[in-house]
């Protein structure tokens, strides 16, 4: 007998309840509020009952609006950029350190700790290694009779500037994720490709990168929706700046609607990065789905052979 | 079994320990200034030699303002992970055990919230909170948004440990006369323990760590310590040894959750690539 059946009919829903009316009342309904919001001309300091529906003119704004196209423009950068670096240095320090360890526990744990630490922190740690007269890293370019470089304070160089940390924060997660997929991947074709005589590089490029690519491709995934999310650091290391080089469209929602009190156009905003996060979501929850339906059939197919 | 030559390895552990380097170089860097005077921090010419003072640390905890927003985080923190985790091993166990929702459906609508931007729910959780929950300005409402978020992730994650526990304890707990909230308290939650650990470190760090939601639901009295850290940060004259102090104060944390933990913490970092 299962304990579906033994079990209380209502049981399952007292479980659930909790969570259920929390996750209701304080994301649902806010995320669908946000979406009546956007088409609202609504500013702060009215009540959003005040405020008159205006359609689509929020979005219309938004699409005119030269901050939000070059805003845009940063994000997109920003995003891909950190993630292609991050998966080539991750993905290739990997490669090149994969065998047994001693020890690999503790550079595991040293690995992750720019992770684990708050963002605001993080931000506030590079802002100090960027300052211009005193930060440890013009410092050193001057010890080394080199030029200083404007690190935050030109448009040009705040972008690579900002990248740089997130880089450093984050390639430690395609790094340890890689290095798990390679320990976990099937020992019998390593070995029959190397008895075949193939190089390094053919087992690499031949066997060990497909034979991780579902890996793969789900950590570059990840990692772009929370290239998407991120505020803090570029909030405490540019605030955006000079100019909108670092602008990214997370801190031009927070902008719009706490700094230019447009709350109906910040919710426009806010509707345009969800869907994009959404669209990134539902390939990943669609590339897995996949993976897995093939992963069982060959695991049948190999039952069954 | 491959053999490594004695070069070959050192070469390879060089490698690793510049890794680690450039990993804590930037932590250890904020840990120096935080014991620095200011007329070392502000010294042109780079230097590891200089006398350490804990002057900035008094200068924080004699701070009464700072000591109630350190203890706005703990509180905030604390309640928020205790009520994430009662309610999320709630909701997983009910999920994995009564199968009366399509198990897509919940990790498709997990993944979902998890991917939501915090800075997309800026607007409505500030006017949501502020005219209709009152919650504004109250550290309740902090806790309320914190339990929100980290509620997906935290089911989600358990889900997979409590798939392992052997259905036969709780079969045999039933036969014996355990009613199913017996059962799930005295059996099944003791087995889950490192699920629980584990989860319980990513709400904490999460909850501690936020600073956007923070900025934008608290005032004066029940501001978080991140937020505050973020108003001292102003164009010129910033008092870096003590901003790099408070900085470690948030950072301490964290840190000692991944000496403690790390395997738990690498588990739940991986999860969302290793299985859907």
């Amino acid at each position: 007998m299962t304990p579906s059946r033994i079990f209380n009919r209502a049981t399952p829903y007292l479980f659930l309840a909790p969570a259920a009316i929390v996750l209701v009342v304080a994301l649902l309904y806010p995320i669908g509020y946000l979406t009546v919001a956007s088409f609202f001309d609504w500013r702060m300091g009215t009540p959003f009952a005040d405020s008159t529906f205006n359609g689509i003119d929020n979005y219309l704004w938004i699409l005119k609006d030269p901050n939000f196209r070059e805003s845009f423009g940063v994000t997109m950068t920003f995003a891909f950029t950190v993630v292609v670096l991050e998966m080539f240095v991750g993905v290739g320090l990997a490669l090149l350190l994969e065998r047994p360890i001693r020890g690999m526990s503790v550079f595991r744990t040293i690995f992750i700790l720019p992770m684990m630490i708050a963002p605001i922190v993080v931000g506030l740690i590079w802002r100090y290694m960027y300052n211009p007269q005193f930060g440890i890293l013009n410092k050193t370019l001057k010890e080394w009779g080199l030029p200083a470089i404007p690190w935050l304070s030109s448009p040009d160089w705040a972008l690579p500037s900002v990248i740089i940390a997130d880089i450093w924060q984050w390639t430690p997660f395609i790094f340890i994720l890689s290095l798990a997929a390679l320990q976990s991947l099937s020992k019998s074709a390593l070995e029959a490709a190397r008895i075949d005589g193939a190089s390094e590089w053919q087992q690499i490029i031949h066997i060990k990168l497909p034979l991780m690519m579902p890996v793969l491709v789900v950590a570059a995934l990840l990692r772009m929706i929370d290239a998407f999310k991120v505020l803090e650091v570029i909030f405490i290391m540019t605030n955006g700046g000079p100019g909108l080089s670092t602008e990214i469209l997370s801190l031009q929602i927070y902008k719009t609607a706490f700094v230019s009190w447009e709350l109906g156009r910040a919710a426009a905003l806010s509707n345009f990065l969800l869907a994009i996060v959404l669209v990134i979501t539902i390939a990943m929850f669609l590339y897995t789905k996949i993976r897995d339906a093939r992963l069982a059939k060959a695991q049948a197919a190999a039952e069954a052979y | 079994m491959r053999r490594y030559s004695a070069t070959n390895t050192a070469i390879y552990y060089s490698v690793l320990i510049c890794l680690c380097i450039l990993s804590l170089g930037p932590i250890i860097l904020m840990l120096l200034t935080s014991l620095k005077l200011k007329v070392d921090i502000f010294n042109e010419v780079s230097t590891f030699i200089f006398m350490p003072t804990l002057s900035n640390y008094v200068s924080v905890i004699n701070d009464p303002s700072l000591m109630r927003y350190l203890g706005n985080s703990l509180y905030v923190g604390l309640i928020s992970t205790g009520l994430t985790l009662v309610m999320g091993c709630m909701a997983a166990y009910a999920l994995v055990r009564f199968r009366f929702m399509g198990r897509d459906v919940v990790s498709l609508t997990t993944l979902l919230m998890r991917m939501v931007p915090p800075a997309v729910l800026t607007v409505p959780v500030f006017a949501i909170w502020t005219f209709q929950y009152g919650l504004s300005n109250n550290r309740h409402g902090l806790i309320l948004i914190y339990v929100a978020i980290n509620l997906p992730f935290v089911i989600w994650i358990l889900q997979s440990f409590i798939q392992q526990v052997p259905i036969q304890l709780e079969e045999a707990a039933r036969v014996d006369g355990a009613n199913p909230f017996q059962t799930f308290f005295l059996v099944v939650l003791p087995i889950i323990k490192p699920g629980l650990a584990a989860a319980a470190i990513f709400t904490f760090r999460i909850a501690w760590n936020e600073f956007i939601l923070a900025l934008v639901l608290t005032n004066r009295a029940t501001r978080t310590i991140p937020v505050n850290i973020s108003l001292f940060l102003t164009e010129h004259n910033i008092d870096w040894g003590r901003l790099m102090a408070m900085g470690m104060l948030i950072a301490v944390p964290p840190i000692i959750f991944t000496f403690v933990a790390s395997k738990q913490i690498i588990t739940g970092m991986t999860a969302g690539a290793v299985k859907g």
